[in-house]
């Protein structure tokens, strides 16, 4: 009897284990597959952490692993892991993005035309950096004031 | 002519270093628990009758008390995230406060209150009336023999029991957010799959509640083996087994968690 009640424990235990693996973590999705590394810098990565989703037409395709700063070009080299079974051109455009309007950034992948694929260590040519408010909204003040002085005049 | 605070002084003195002498006791004690962990695991029985008094019967208070924290967590979490229209992010903040906080820490301390002061009780009373001399006496180990399968019992048990605790939490979570309030479920389950990491979170979170388990146990069993044997000693052993393991939870947990989830 006292078996019973100890095995049902120990299977209720590692039951709670195994839903909040699948259920409540992201076990089932992108577990621990094979992945490839390639970077790319961005003149400013806004608020993108290390582990922020890689995205390409909404699909997550891998994660952003490192986050560094090159001192050379004072732009910040990100390290994207992609999954082995996802291939993008050479001309590969990566940008980041935000997903609603307060949500986590990410960094977004569109595919090019190139007949080359990227490969373990190649780097994206092509970024566009974070939108930063404070540049948004200075950008719209001025371009405000500009075409509102003519028809002052 | 001595100093009117010397007494004082000598107090504090004789306090400190009767603490460091229970505490090269106690290390002792784990050391020779740990040592004499062989007989326990030859005869899992000992074991299994030990998982049974700190485990299964632990289990109603764990799932209910689980259901509560979640159901609060989901009422108190849509108060503060509709303010932001974000309540669709509800069930990452049930999800991660449960797995990496909530789930260790307050299993634990229901843990330590429920099973840590029956085993310092128990094991007071059968110091109190010479059962473990007694033993002895018959060439048993009591260390061996009473000590270290309750030891095993309270370390596996404990991470089991948080799991429960988060598992069922996550569920009081959904209860009140999704049925009750109205949060999308689906965005309720994908937000909360997509920020919770297993390695990260989860993973860490039964690290956390492996050591309370054997931080508990240890304070609660040694704690019993060295009750003075009178009514009042055990009864004063069993207060100090859940001050103790509760404040070593807490403390342990603000140690593990800047060490886990500094970096992030």
């Amino acid at each position: 009897m006292l078996d019973l009640w100890v095995g049902l424990f120990v299977v209720a235990g590692i039951a709670a284990l195994v839903i909040l693996a699948f259920k409540v973590g992201n076990m089932s999705s992108l577990g621990g597959g094979e992945t490839y590394q390639i970077s790319a810098n961005f003149d400013n990565i806004g608020g993108l952490k290390p582990r922020a989703p890689v995205k390409s037409a909404g699909v997550v395709v891998g994660r952003v692993t490192a986050i560094t700063f090159n001192n050379e070009r004072f732009t910040a080299k990100v390290t994207l892991a992609i999954e082995q079974n996802y291939k993008f051109p050479k001309d590969t455009t990566a940008s980041i993005l935000t997903s609603g309007l307060l949500g986590e950034q990410y960094v977004g992948l569109e595919g090019g035309g190139d007949d080359q694929m990227l490969k373990a260590g190649d780097n994206i040519r092509l970024t566009q950096s974070a939108v930063v408010l404070e540049k948004l909204i200075s950008q719209f003040l001025f371009d405000k004031a500009a075409e509102g002085t003519p028809a002052t005049k | 002519m001595p100093h009117r605070s010397l007494p004082t002084i000598r107090g504090i003195g004789s306090k400190a270093i009767d603490n460091v002498l229970r505490l090269g006791y106690a290390a002792r004690f784990i050391g020779l628990t740990l040592a004499h962990s062989g007989t326990a695991f030859v005869r899992p029985r000992l074991i299994i009758r030990e998982l049974y008094y700190t485990g299964v019967l632990s289990m109603v208070i764990i799932l209910v008390s689980g259901m509560f924290v979640g159901m609060v967590l989901g009422l108190q979490g849509y108060q503060t995230l509709t303010t932001y229209g974000s309540e669709s992010a509800l069930g990452v903040l049930v999800a991660l406060s449960l797995v990496r906080e909530l789930g260790p820490v307050v299993s634990a301390l229901l843990f330590a209150s429920r099973a840590g002061s029956a085993m310092t009780a128990e094991i007071g009373l059968m110091k109190a009336t010479e059962q473990l001399s007694a033993m002895e006496m018959m060439a048993v180990d009591p260390i061996a023999r009473v000590v270290a399968p309750r030891f095993w019992a309270g370390v596996i048990s404990m991470p089991l029991l948080a799991a429960m605790f988060s598992a069922m939490g996550v569920f009081g979570g959904y209860v009140v957010g999704v049925v009750l309030i109205g949060v999308d479920e689906g965005s309720f389950w994908s937000q909360m799959q997509s920020a919770v990491d297993v390695r990260e979170d989860i993973i860490n979170g039964v690290i956390k509640s492996v050591v309370f388990g054997i931080a508990i146990t240890w304070i609660a069993l040694f704690e019993g083996y060295d009750a003075p044997p009178t009514a009042e000693g055990v009864s004063g052993a069993t207060t100090r087994t859940v001050v103790t393991s509760s404040l070593a939870v807490l403390a342990l947990d603000f140690i593990l968690t800047s060490f886990m989830f500094s970096a992030a």
